[in-house]
This record gives C-alpha cells, sequence and structure tokens, in this order.
C-alpha cells in the first residue's frame, strides 16, 4: 500500500516518516508538498511531525488552511486513513477532523523523552496490532502536547472508546506522574467518530528501526494500518 | 480604510501555564498583590474598506476563522477609522 507524507514548510520528521515506512515497514511512501492539490493516489496520509509555519499564531493553525488540507480533508471525509503525528495532531485538530486542542505543556518545558502509553483500544486500524492494555515504549518530543476539550467532548471520547493511546508509567497505571504534558486523561492519542483519522503526539515513526533505534514499538502503528488494509484487500 | 485591534484571550475556564509562570514571577519581585495574570494575542490588521459593519463583518470572520480557536479563545475587536 501507500503511504503519502505531507511535507509543510517547518515539517522535520518526514523523512523519518519515510525511512520508517520503507525501510522497517517495507511499504511505498511519497511525499505530498503542501502546496500541491494531489495525493498521488496514496492509501494513507501522513501528516508528519515538525514546527509548520514556526508554530505561528498556534501550532498547526496556519498549515491547516495549506492547499493540501483541502484534499486530505476531502479524503478523510471519504473514509481514507489519516494519521497525524505530534505536529499533525495539532494540524488535525486545527482543521477540525479530530476534536480538541493541544495547548502549551503545564511544565513550560519542550519534553523530549521516552514515554509508555498504555493501549486503551486495539479494535481500531490503527492499533490494531497492539494488544489490549499492552504498554508500549515511543519517544514524545513536543512543547504543546496538552490535550485539552470542553467536558461533553471528553466524555464523548470515553463512552465512544476513542482515546487510543494513553500516558502511564511502565506498569500501565496512567498516573499524573506518568503525564508529560498536563493532558486531560492522560490523553496521548485519539481517533474520529468514524475511525479513519488519527491523532497521536508520540512519535511512532522515531522507534521503529531497532538497530538504529534500540526499540521497534511505534512500527505496531504502522503494521495496524498496513495490516488492516490487507485484510481489506486493498 | 479601517484599523482592527484585536485582542485573543483564554477563555476564563481554561488554565493559563504562562499566566502562572509571569505571576510567579512578579511575586518573586515583590508584586505580592498580583493576582489572576492571563496571557493573550494583541494583533493589528488595516481594512481596505469606508463600510464600518463590513471592516466588521470581515474582522469578525477572520478572528473565529484563523486569529483565534473558539475551543479555548474568545476575542474582542475594537475598530478605528484611518482616512
Amino acid at each position: 500500500m501507500k503511504f503519502g507524507i505531507v511535507q509543510f514548510p517547518g515539517s522535520n520528521c518526514d523523512h523519518d516518516a519515510l525511512w520508517a515506512l520503507q525501510h522497517n515497514l517495507g511499504q511505498e511512501a511519497e511525499f505530498l508538498w503542501h502546496k500541491g492539490s494531489d495525493l498521488k493516489n496514496a492509501d494513507v496520509i501522513v501528516l508528519p511531525g515538525g514546527f509548520s509555519y514556526g508554530d505561528y499564531l498556534r501550532t498547526g493553525a496556519i498549515a491547516r488552511f495549506s492547499p493540501i488540507m483541502k484534499e486530505v480533508v476531502r479524503f478523510a471525509n471519504a473514509g481514507g486513513p489519516v494519521i497525524g503525528i505530534c505536529n499533525g495532531f495539532q494540524i488535525l485538530c486545527e482543521s477540525g477532523l479530530l476534536p480538541g486542542v493541544l495547548m502549551r505543556n503545564t511544565s513550560l518545558r519542550f519534553v523530549c523523552k521516552y514515554v509508555h502509553l498504555k493501549v486503551e483500544n486495539a479494535d481500531t486500524m490503527f492499533s490494531g496490532s497492539c494488544l489490549p492494555g499492552q504498554v508500549i515504549e515511543i519517544p514524545i518530543a513536543h512543547g504543546d502536547g496538552n490535550f485539552v476539550c470542553d467536558g461533553a467532548v471528553l466524555k464523548e471520547l470515553q463512552d465512544s472508546n476513542r482515546i487510543v493511546f494513553r500516558y502511564c508509567d511502565a506498569e500501565g497505571n496512567a498516573t499524573e506522574e506518568a503525564n508529560p504534558n498536563g493532558s486531560m486523561m492522560n490523553i496521548a492519542g485519539i481517533v474520529n467518530k468514524r475511525g479513519n483519522v488519527f491523532g497521536m503526539m508520540p512519535h511512532p515513526e522515531r522507534a521503529c528501526d531497532r538497530q538504529l533505534m534500540g526499540r521497534s514499538d511505534g512500527a505496531l502503528i504502522f503494521r495496524s494500518i498496513v495490516e488492516h488494509a490487507s485484510v481489506l484487500g486493498v | 480604510m479601517y484599523t482592527a485591534k484585536i485582542t485573543v484571550t483564554l477563555r476564563p475556564a481554561i488554565l493559563d501555564v504562562q499566566g502562572k509562570a509571569v505571576e510567579h514571577a512578579l511575586h518573586s519581585l515583590g508584586y505580592g498583590g498580583v493576582e489572576h495574570v492571563r496571557m493573550g494575542k494583541f494583533i493589528t490588521l488595516q481594512i481596505a474598506t469606508d463600510d464600518q459593519k463590513e471592516a466588521k463583518r470581515i474582522s469578525d470572520e477572520a478572528c473565529a476563522k484563523l486569529l483565534s480557536n473558539p475551543i479555548i479563545e474568545d476575542f474582542s475587536v475594537a475598530l478605528e477609522r484611518i482616512g
């Protein structure tokens, strides 16, 4: 299957995503320029991490108006799978494809480290290769990862099982100490109602190459997408 | 021509961690009586129209679409005619 990785001015995890998808997952992957309007027949769209438009105004606020985003929104509304990582998650929230917003970390610090994530829902196309309740290790690198939404939205996310990953300790407890940014309910990744748009702050593309990085839990996320597609015969 | 002076503020219910940090700094400077520090954004823009209603419509729309995020922020617009 083919992944299309959008490059915004200021994206900086685009090449990591390309490496992970091509070399570690053995998939076809291609860059998509933000000014273009052609998704090049990609089966999955990746909005990578970085600092699109220098994070000016608010993170992701300007990138959502890039020409390519019109096509990404159309693709998503037609059921196409879209994964937003870090800045990509912020862009998905700003564009309204996902609810909520990512605010400044409560520590006011940029946090760059491995974190533990608990798989809260292993029944999505982005987490199907994980075990329910499994604890995985994936790095974060962000200053604005504090997920905030209103009470009604939070309840809906919980009730409809759309919280996919939560920050936790090594034993899988989503404690306050294990929360690196102040996110409500330790939320690290959520999926939309339809289940085809997913955003997460941690960087799975940075944890796919065991030889380079020593860990490969990030590959679980991309493998989930690939396996889901193969079941559907894409 | 109009100048729009736009203020974007975090909604009262939203925790303002930057405001809190500034408040602590003010306290350590000796301003113990300072409370409820909130950070926001101030944006000015010029709108090429002589119609105040049109200027208001454009600036409100710009705020709602781009300059603020309605989930966490409120905005206010003050218009000033500049010739």
